[in-house]
């Protein structure tokens, strides 16, 4: 009986590790081998790193995919917090304006990169609306070379309306966990709203806040279907060119190579983010 | 000066009567008592004082400041939390020394008063802890430590000792005591224990559903209960009581046995004797022993006077035994006779 008993949990695990093991771990491991394997060479070498890493496009998308990053992971936060905050002191309707602001993320990337586009493309609805305020006199196109600010901005919005939910849902949950007990300690011994926001909800919240940091950094250095739907090639970033290299170039090498660069980011932002939010010893929240 | 006053307080939760016009004065540096069962109101009362609940209607004040309409922070007033609210990302330095920072005392004044407040409450080895590091006992001295170190008018306690085991209940009753006795604050302490209730208070607001029963010295509410449901609430073993009807004027007859009671045109009148106000005699009450319990220094005899329970707390040399018939003599100056129909005192 003890023998079975100790056994079963494995037993439940089994499928989903082999799951695991058959669809991510081997294709892993085959990516990273790609990337180190070269035709040019035999056994492993650098060869695909240093080819990816010598053309011209590589350091303009990986500046593109930090730039996008800094832009737009900031001002989600800020929002997904005030938004947060705004919506745990409501008490009617709460969960309505929840799902209202949880919308975009049941709209794929994509979609959500062609709904924007019909905004800002030349015939889109903002040149219309400034035709109709008489703000200028013919369509003009927004999305162009000329203009890689506009190209940046557009992209940058659809990543926030698209992706803020993200870390909405994940502080909302959050903060329904800090007890009023302590907000109610804090308003008897003087603080204001805005001392108990920084002086209470800030810490007590770190748990969320990494979790919601990190997994919006790392989908945010995965950005790809928005710029491709709203910059085409004006906007080079790091996942574009791993699809470029794999389906237009047929160079899985090199892709992998991105892919694992990227991988590379991730992995440091995780543990920047870790070591930023890090709950000191000995605090049990 | 901190008078504390409380005029018409009404709480209703939908259509829940939580406080019914409450009307209390508190004296500058007194320290008062609400005793009452759970759920009767006691924390509502003591978090509108404190600004986390909003009256529905009536005014509180402090001194000669209106100040049921103020935010929570400007009522300068300290609290104790019921489970402390030791906030678990601070250290036992900085909950103490919170309020202090948020009020923008400067720094140097603020350590002295951690400090201060640290040793007072016997912490001081403990200032670089976190809550999640410290016993029950040690979390209720830092809410303590924290609430006193603001120097508060007024301090508001929850049942702060209710989550302590006896011993320690025991200890920290007697030390809040002493502590609270030099620090000039006006306190409001809650409790639904009795025995603590008459330990620390000077004065003990009795409340019943919703209401305050009683305001008065721990030893008045014991030998003059203001009605029936305090005599019945204050005291361990409680007050028996016993229906007497009227004979003539003033005096009353129970069981054959006449008192001399309080003369009302009344049928009948229900009196209230304390255990350890009879004693054992040749005549008087008769009574049926059902149940002897040696308590040490007395005997505890649970007794039938007619079809009615009666207690009876008598010397430890009485030669007792369960079903014997004896007869119990009522100290009468100690009866407390109450209206059959409202249950308030009568004299
Ligand atoms: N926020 C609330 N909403 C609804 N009912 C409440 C609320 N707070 C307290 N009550 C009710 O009011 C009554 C008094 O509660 P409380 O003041 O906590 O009692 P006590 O502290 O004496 O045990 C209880 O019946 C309780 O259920
Ligand atoms: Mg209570």
């Amino acid at each position: 009986m003890w023998n079975q008993a100790k056994k079963l949990p494995y037993l439940l695990i089994a499928p989903s590790a082999a799951f695991l093991m058959i669809f991510f771990l081997y294709p892993f491991a085959s990516v990273i081998t790609q990337a180190f394997e070269h035709s040019s060479t035999d056994g492993y070498s650098l060869t695909n790193f240093q080819e990816v890493f010598s053309h011209w496009k590589f350091s303009i998308s990986l500046e593109n995919t930090l730039l996008l990053t800094a832009a737009v992971v900031p001002i989600q936060l800020a929002l997904a917090l005030l938004m947060a905050t705004m919506v745990n002191s409501m008490r009617k309707g709460r969960d309505l304006i929840l799902y209202i602001w949880t919308i975009p993320l049941g709209i794929s990337d994509l979609a959500a990169g062609i709904i924007w586009l019909v905004i800002f493309e030349q015939t889109g609805f903002l040149n219309s609306l400034m035709l109709n305020l008489g703000l200028i006199e013919r369509p003009v196109a927004l999305l162009t070379y000329q203009n890689p600010m506009m190209i940046f901005v557009a992209i940058a919005l659809a990543e926030i309306w698209r992706a803020t939910a993200i870390m909405l849902v994940i502080l909302v949950a959050g903060i329904g966990l800090i007890p009023r007990e302590y907000y109610e300690a804090a308003s008897v011994f003087r603080a204001s709203k805005w001392q108990q926001f920084i002086r209470i909800t800030l810490p007590l919240l770190k748990p969320s806040l990494q979790t919601a940091l990190i997994l919006r950094v790392i989908l945010a250095f995965e950005v790809f279907a928005v710029v491709a739907a709203l910059g085409g090639t004006l906007f080079p970033v790091l996942m574009g060119e791993t699809y470029i290299y794999q389906f237009d170039l047929l160079n899985s090498g090199a892709a992998a190579a991105i892919a694992l660069v990227i991988l590379g980011l991730s992995i440091a932002f995780t543990l920047i983010v870790l070591r930023i939010l890090k709950v000191p010893k000995g605090v049990t929240m | 000066m901190a008078i504390i006053e409380i005029k018409n307080i009404a709480k209703t939760f939908g259509t829940y009567e939580a406080l019914k016009d409450i009307n209390l004065t508190v004296e500058d540096q007194e320290f008062m008592v609400l005793l009452g069962a759970s759920g009767c109101g006691k924390t509502t009362l003591l978090r509108i004082i404190a600004g986390l609940e909003s009256p529905t209607q009536g005014e509180v004040w402090i001194g000669d400041r209106r100040i049921d309409h103020l935010p929570a922070r400007e009522r300068g007033i300290s609290m104790v939390f019921q489970n402390y609210a030791i906030f678990p990302h601070m250290t036992v330095a900085e909950n103490i020394g919170f309020g202090l920072k948020m009020s923008k005392i400067p720094a140097d004044e603020l350590k002295r008063r951690v400090e201060k407040n640290a040793e007072l409450m016997h912490i001081e080895h403990l200032l670089k802890r976190y809550s999640g590091e410290l016993s029950g006992g040690q979390r209720q001295r830092v809410a303590v430590a924290r609430a006193l170190a603001m120097e508060p008018d007024v301090i508001l306690m929850d049942e702060p000792l209710s989550n302590l085991d006896a011993l320690l209940r025991l200890e920290m009753r007697a030390e809040l005591k002493g502590v609270l006795q030099q620090s000039n604050t006006t306190a409001i302490y809650v409790t639904h224990d009795q025995v603590e209730a008459m330990s620390l208070a000077d004065r003990v607001s009795v409340m019943n559903a919703g209401e305050i029963v009683q305001a008065d010295k721990p030893m008045e509410l014991y030998r003059n209960p203001a009605t029936q449901f305090v005599a019945s609430f204050i005291g361990s073993p409680p007050m028996n009581f016993l229906i007497a009807s009227n004979t003539s004027n003033g005096f009353w007859v129970i069981e054959n046995e006449t008192l001399s009671g309080p003369s009302i045109a009344e049928q009948s009148i229900l009196l209230a004797i304390r255990p350890e106000d009879v004693r054992l005699s040749d005549s008087g009450l008769p009574a049926v022993v059902r149940l002897v319990e040696p308590l040490g220094p007395h005997l505890l005899v649970t007794t039938d006077v007619g079809s009615n329970q009666f207690r009876a707390i008598l010397d430890s040399d009485s030669q007792i035994q369960e079903g014997q018939k004896i007869f119990l003599k009522p100290n009468v100056e100690r009866i407390r006779w109450f209206h059959p129909e409202t249950y308030r005192a009568v004299f």
